[in-house]
């Protein structure tokens, strides 16, 4: 069954996009990330313009990790004060980011900076993951106790000024780091099309030492924030977003994350890492083998109008 | 070059204006609507040459060419190079006023139909069009071999958006054809100028212009407009459905 959309101007498979929302409704639900960096690709590869799937995949990430940070405010693990702080950050980075993103498109650039970005990013996040969580796995294979968190191991984050008690992550730490982390999760979230839940979710752990029970759920609503923002400023700035595009994707999406929310319950937090870390991976690899391999079309054409 | 002499001296000798043949042409409709379930659709033209008792009878009959162009935008080509062993968009041309979407129908090889030089004349065929390039600030012709107008041609071509169907008109009688005029699912909406051009032994006798107009119509209209000239309202309202959605499935799927 054929759809036309309206911005991307091309008819696409109703069922497909349903089915390709629900994979990684499924996959986000499964590992409490928002899937942009799944959805982003795959809309690529069945022909959607980067820039208008780029823009569309925001409001997806906007609904998953809306129903996902409800889900996380009802149990209460999710800490408030904490997400507003790297809220200050987000906002100011996402539109960082929309920006660059508009000057890049002006420059033709766009695509690389997209592909380059997600091959560092997914090359590097993932590797880091897997290797974490193999020696997780083989710690506790060796019977010996998981160590989460050192008293004494203080870093250099922990000397930073402006110190802030917050209450339900019961940490003690300077905004600073956190504004940071923010700041970078907003920009390359509003360029890249994903949320950056993958990515927030250890940086918290290992730089901040945010106990695990409230790092989802704060994730998901710093999420669910900048992607919401990411679709209203993508909308008014370059007129990209498919609403019709998104709202089939988001409606597959919720759906597929509610049956990856139950799945993931069955694995261990150290598999869950090792699984996402190799599909982190493997998604990074298949943006290599695009940049290395010599491209069977060296050639390409965009309108200039369409552009601004 | 003789055709176009013995015309001229026939009609100084019968002083009559109207002896060359005269083209008409009409289209199944010249309004093509895009709705939510468009997938590409074809429109038909027909056309009749008309002559009277004075037209001189063609020996090797008439040949037609139907050329359809879209709207015109500025269009970039890149060309990827190695760099730093990553392939990267180096080198860019931009072709001005290039049309989006061009077909060439004719009833038999173009090449065939005239000589080479009245083809180019006329920029008959989809290897002789004008492609105007931006060189350092000056506007020219591309040259034929060029390589960024032979890959914009290409992967026009490659995008169903440009084409050259060498058996594309149809002759029904001597004087009567018809010709589909495919629109493919990736069309741009807007006008496309229809240019039919009547050849006998050679020459260019007639032209006839007609145009059709590619619009979306109901909800993929209100979604394009909205999008374009209430950016702002657009997005919020977009946020607001994702959130919506997102509230729903929490509603519907809560377990506790």
């Amino acid at each position: 069954m054929q759809i036309y959309l309206p911005i991307a101007e091309l008819p696409v498979n109703i069922l497909l996009v349903l089915v390709m929302g629900l994979a990684v409704g499924f996959i986000s639900g499964m590992f409490g990330i928002g899937g942009g960096f799944l959805m982003t690709p795959l809309l690529i590869f069945i022909g959607i313009n980067p820039a208008v799937a780029v823009a569309s995949v925001a409001s997806h990430v906007a609904a998953s990790s809306f129903s996902g940070a409800i889900n996380y405010w009802r149990r209460r693990a999710l800490d408030p004060s904490l997400a507003l702080m790297l809220l200050a950050g987000g906002l100011i980075g996402t539109t960082a980011g929309v920006w660059l993103f508009t000057l890049l498109r002006k420059l033709g650039q766009l695509d690389l900076t997209i592909s380059l970005s997600y091959l560092i990013l997914l090359c590097t996040v993932g590797g880091m993951m897997m290797v974490e969580s193999v020696r997780a796995i083989l710690r506790a294979r060796g019977g010996r106790p998981a160590e989460i968190r050192r008293p004494g191991s203080h870093m250099w984050i922990h000397g930073l000024p402006l110190k802030m008690r917050f209450k339900v992550s019961k940490i003690y730490v300077s905004v600073i780091p956190i504004w940071v982390i923010g700041f970078i999760i907003g920009f390359i979230g509003a360029i890249m099309g994903i949320g950056g839940g993958f990515l927030l979710v250890p940086a918290l752990i290992y730089l901040v030492r945010v106990p695990t029970g409230v790092v989802i759920g704060t994730s998901m609503v710093l999420t669910l924030v900048t992607m919401t923002y990411a679709t209203v400023i993508h909308a008014a700035t370059n007129h990209l977003v498919d609403a019709l595009l998104a709202l089939i994707l988001m409606v597959g999406g919720v759906i597929g994350a509610q049956f990856g929310a139950r799945t993931g319950q069955r694995f261990s937090g150290e598999q869950l890492r090792l699984l996402l870390g190799i599909l982190v991976m493997m998604v990074g690899l298949r943006f290599a083998f695009d940049l290395v391999v010599h491209p069977a079309e060296l050639f390409t054409v965009r309108s200039v109008e369409a552009q601004q | 070059m003789k055709a176009p002499f013995l015309t001229i001296a026939i009609a100084l000798v019968f002083g009559a204006p109207a002896q060359a043949e005269r083209l008409i042409a009409t289209l199944s409709t010249s309004r093509v609507l895009i709705s939510s379930n468009f997938t590409g659709t074809d429109v038909v033209l027909f056309g009749s040459v008309e002559r009277d008792a004075q037209t001189v009878a063609r020996r090797g009959g008439y040949d037609i060419v139907i050329t359809v162009t879209g709207p015109r935008d500025d269009v970039l080509t890149f060309r990827k190079e190695r760099l730093f062993g990553i392939w990267v968009n180096a080198d860019s041309r931009t072709f001005i006023k290039a049309p989006s979407y061009l077909t060439v129908l004719s009833n038999r090889t173009i090449t065939d139909i005239a000589d080479i030089n009245t083809l180019r004349r006329t920029q008959t065929g989809l290897a002789r069009i004008l492609l105007p390039q931006e060189i350092s600030g000056d506007i020219a012709d591309s040259i034929r071999d060029d390589p960024f107008r032979q890959a914009f041609l290409r992967l026009k071509v490659e995008n169903h958006l440009f084409r050259e169907t060498q058996n594309g008109v149809t002759f029904l009688t001597p004087a009567l054809f018809r010709a589909a005029i495919p629109i493919p699912d990736n069309a741009p909406t807007g006008n496309y100028d229809i240019d039919v051009k009547l050849f006998a032994d050679g020459t260019l006798l007639a032209r006839q212009q007609t145009a059709l107009e590619i619009v979306k119509v109901g909800f993929e209209q209100f979604v394009a407009s909205a999008a374009r000239d209430y950016g702002l309202l657009y997005g919020l309202g977009t946020a607001l459905m994702a959130l919506l959605t997102g509230w729903f499935a929490s509603v519907v799927f809560r377990r506790d």
